[in-house]
């Protein structure tokens, strides 16, 4: 139990890292009503563009801005083939992830892996949040303002500011039309086509900051550190939904309720890690499982119970 | 204000399924016409009505919106034009958002979608107003999701939307079929006043007869992707069901019209 508790800053902060991640998937999954299998690989590119570019010296915003707009051309890629090519959009961002599998690994220079030199104290201080600075905050040798969750906290706060803001506008309010209804959007003169493509850029480079940001704080890229990313965004878009649904009502709410999914997603992975002693190869499964039931949820409930809930329904239609 | 010329369209072009839905059709309204339209299931009055929406291109033939030739361009640039309300009441606005927010929408079709508030302040004012002459309790709910509202009244929003910025056409496709009686009075009700008070340029499709012949100045009947009866003027005024199911007969050299039409 003891070891638990000690993990849970750990877990706090990777799954407020992931949570952006979320937010992104969020974009798609819940405005466009698109599932975008792109994430998968834009989150590496992130991870993979920030290493590479943090390492030669570049400015750490730099480098995360960098990260940010390869992952939005990863999003561009799903966008047109979708569009412009008239390819299924789950079958697009597949293409787009395999395609990036390559282009990952080359961004690394062919290694599977690349790691930030922590063990340089001069690269270590660069750094916007590292796993190290957990340590460091619980040793006191570092402020607590440098602690992950507060740093991380702030950047998730922020970006909920600037996203509550853009979905607000005049072009975000066309994106909702987009996804709530097609028809509605173009018989009102919205690009929809465009709206798609924009809407993947955005998640996706939100995904992909996601991965430049746990790169940081694991201080590693890994060729298959997204792998299974889109199950996780999807399994904190669902538990954010079904705990705070009823209280959260306002857009900004509602994606925080998806960074405190992500959260409650890794405290409780970590909880079976470290109370069951799982082997932790296991976890996929478990996300696979937890996640699937919580989509299957929904339509049970409309098929195989209360008919009168269907009525109900056609009433207010 | 719209000419229709020569078009023609055939959907599945080449397979089992092939059907011409539109054969040569040409049709040219003036300003402040308030054109109706009838015909039998499959007639092709709503693929008509798509063509000029742009929903799909059409194979051949040109359309005109005033002076604008609008037939290579794509459905969300004609909308500057157009304001459409469809069969489905679902089809015309965004359940997920607010009413306020469907009306924001509507109110910048056609105009460049910026960085700017989604609504304004004193946007809200205004459609208050206007859900108001609705007459539907609507404006007092600016704030709530348009999905929870019945069919009736989201149909009459979809034609204050449609008609917000006041466009160079309307089309209607049978708006208030899928409503009950009272309801769709309501509804066509609030079309006439609509269309009647910016002289809007209009086509109805109805599957109403009577509907058909009291509303508007002039009446079409399609049959088999052609039309097959236009009547206009003081003609129409002196219309009755009779004369319609009888000219429609000899109009096609059939007369299964009575089955067909004698729906409403
Ligand atoms: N998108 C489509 N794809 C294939 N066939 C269509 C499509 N739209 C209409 N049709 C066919 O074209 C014919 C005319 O349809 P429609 O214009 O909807 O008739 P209505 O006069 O009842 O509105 C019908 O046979 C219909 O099945
Ligand atoms: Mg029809």
């Amino acid at each position: 139990m003891m070891a638990f508790i000690g993990t849970l800053p750990g877990a706090i902060s990777q799954g407020l890292i992931w949570g952006i991640m979320a937010i992104g998937v969020y974009i798609t999954y819940r405005i466009l009503d698109i599932a975008d299998l792109t994430v998968d690989g834009s989150f590496c590119t992130g991870g993979a563009v920030f290493v590479v570019l943090f390492g030669t010296g570049v400015n750490i915003w730099a480098a995360l801005l960098a990260a940010l707009i390869a992952g939005m051309a990863a999003g561009l890629a799903t966008g047109l083939l979708h569009t412009a090519c008239g390819i299924p959009a789950i079958l697009a961002g597949i293409l787009t992830q395999l395609g990036l599998w390559s282009i990952n690994l080359a961004i690394m220079g062919m290694k599977a892996n690349v790691a930030v030199n922590v063990t340089n104290p001069e690269n270590l201080n660069r750094l916007l949040v590292s796993l190290r600075f957990v340590q460091d905050v619980a040793k006191g040798t570092r402020p607590i303002t440098r602690h992950p969750v507060f740093v991380v906290g702030l950047f998730t706060a922020a970006l909920i500011a600037v996203l509550y803001w853009f979905f607000g506008t005049e072009l975000g309010a066309s994106l909702r039309a987009t996804g709530a209804n097609q028809n509605m959007a173009r018989a009102q003169g919205i690009n929809t086509e465009f709206g798609k493509v924009l809407g993947l850029m955005l998640s996706n480079g939100l995904v992909a900051l996601s991965g430049a940001l746990l790169a940081q704080y694991q201080s590693f890229a890994d060729a298959s550190m997204g792998r299974g990313a889109i199950v996780i965004g999807l399994a904190a878009v669902i538990i954010g939904q079904v705990l705070f649904s009823r209280v959260f009502r306002n857009f900004a709410l509602k994606l925080l309720a998806v960074s405190i999914g992500s959260i409650i997603y890794y405290v409780v992975m970590q909880a079976v890690v470290s109370l069951s002693g799982i082997d932790t190869n296991y976890l996929k499964l478990i996300s696979a499982v937890i996640v699937a039931v919580f989509l299957a949820i929904p339509y049970w409930k409309s098929h195989y119970f209360s008919k009168s809930v269907r009525k109900g329904g056609k009433l207010h239609a | 204000m719209l000419d229709i010329r020569n078009i023609f369209k055939t959907f599945n072009a080449g397979t089992v399924n092939e059907k011409t839905a539109l054969q040569d059709v040409s049709l040219c309204l003036k300003d402040g016409d308030f054109v109706t339209v009838i015909g039998g299931n499959g007639a092709g009055k709503s693929t008509l009505l798509n063509a000029v929406a742009g929903v799909w291109p059409v194979d051949s033939g040109s359309i005109f919106i005033g002076d604008t030739d609008v037939t290579g361009l794509p459905e969300h640039q004609r909308a500057r034009y157009i304001g459409r309300v469809f069969q489905d009441p679902m089809m015309g606005t965004a359940a997920t958002m607010q009413i306020e927010e469907n009306l924001a929408l509507a109110a910048r079709r056609g105009k460049r979608r910026t960085l700017r508030p989604g609504i304004a302040g004193k946007e809200r004012d205004e459609y208050r107003e206007l859900l108001k002459i609705l007459d539907l309790g609507l404006e007092d709910r600016l704030t709530s999701k348009v999905g929870l509202l019945s069919g009736g009244q989201r149909q009459a929003l979809t034609l204050l939307m449609a008609t917000l910025q006041k466009p160079r056409l309307l089309l209607l496709d049978e708006h208030t079929a899928a409503l009950d009686p009272k309801t769709a009075a309501k509804v066509l009700d609030a079309t006439e006043r609509i269309v009647q008070k910016d002289r809007l340029t209009t086509l109805m499709i109805t599957h109403n007869m009577r509907d058909a012949i009291v509303h508007g100045n002039r009446l079409i009947m399609m049959h088999e992707g052609k039309i097959a009866l236009d009547i206009a003027g003081e003609a129409k005024k002196k219309l009755t069901v009779e004369d319609l199911l009888a000219r429609f007969g000899q109009a096609t050299g059939s007369d299964e019209a009575d089955d067909k039409l004698l729906l409403g």
